[in-house]
């Protein structure tokens, strides 16, 4: 906890907050980060499993092959959600299974699920996406203000 | 070789996103705009596909390659027509990965009821 914000708080919470910090559990950084690693390896794996399948039967190149191999692992995500099988592998990996498209693929399978019993357009349609929406956000932005500095150095910076 | 490669490189990716979260404690939906934002800038910088290259699937399956999809898109469509490419092509390349998603969320509320 950041000083400034306690410095903020009346005493009894101040001391609370420092009680709190000496009491809290450290995280296993480092076992953490080996169940990421295998985890999110794996995933990855079969990922190339599935874009070098493309490769051979579908004439996609190294570079195309990217987009039917995403689509296909979210739909393998959608049956592990669908079962609740990805949630409990989410709790071992970490970040192992949030950072892979399949990650993503779950946050929006699992809140279409979930909010199914508010109907399916206020509920399903309008919270789907919630989970998944500042990836999106921000992704399209970061991406139009970049391509948009690269093309502006192309055209008249003459890169 | 490409194998190896791909586990390496994907499972290297999913370990700063591991970082990220238990020494910055950043949540989830921090860290992963975070990563689109950096394979964003990596395809700026024009580092992006010789990493597919390299490692195949590796960078293509984690969310960067989202970043790295968005930015291909625009300047495809920038170097056909200009500035304006920019905005219209943005989703050209990355369509895949947000249609599956919808397209397999929908089907899963259908399918699948959600678990007390």
């Amino acid at each position: 906890m950041a000083d400034k914000k306690k410095k903020n708080l009346p005493p009894d919470a101040q001391e609370y907050q420092t009680f709190h910090d000496k009491r809290e559990v450290k995280r296993p950084i480092l076992k953490n980060c080996i169940k990421a690693f295998l985890v999110g390896g794996f995933i990855c794996f079969i990922g190339q499993l599935i874009t070098t399948f493309y490769i051979y039967f579908f004439n996609f190149t190294e570079q195309t092959a990217g987009s039917p191999t995403v689509a296909t692992l979210i739909f393998i995500t959608m049956l592990l959600t669908g079962f609740g099988v990805y949630d409990r592998i989410g709790q071992f990996a970490g970040a192992g299974t949030a950072v892979p498209v399949t990650g993503f693929g779950n946050a929006v399978i699992s809140s279409a699920i979930e909010y199914r019993t508010e109907g399916f357009i206020l509920g399903v349609g309008s919270n789907m996406l919630k989970l998944a929406g500042p990836v999106i956000v921000y992704g399209v932005f970061s991406a139009f203000v970049i391509a948009l500095i690269k093309t502006i150095l192309i055209q008249w910076g003459g890169l | 070789m490409i194998f190896f490669w791909a586990f390496v490189i994907g499972g290297i990716i999913c370990v700063i996103g591991q970082i990220m979260f238990d020494v910055f404690k950043l949540n989830p939906g921090q860290t992963l705009t975070i990563l689109v934002i950096a394979g964003a800038v990596l395809d700026g910088l024009g580092l992006y596909e010789p990493l597919i290259d390299f490692a195949g699937a590796g960078v293509t399956v984690p969310i960067t390659s989202f970043g790295n999809q968005l930015v291909h898109g625009a300047m495809q469509e920038a170097e056909k027509h200009g500035l304006i490419g920019v905005v219209t092509g943005m989703f050209e390349v990355t369509s895949a990965g947000i249609s599956a998603a919808i397209i397999f969320g929908v089907i899963g509320a259908i399918l699948f009821k959600p678990k007390g």
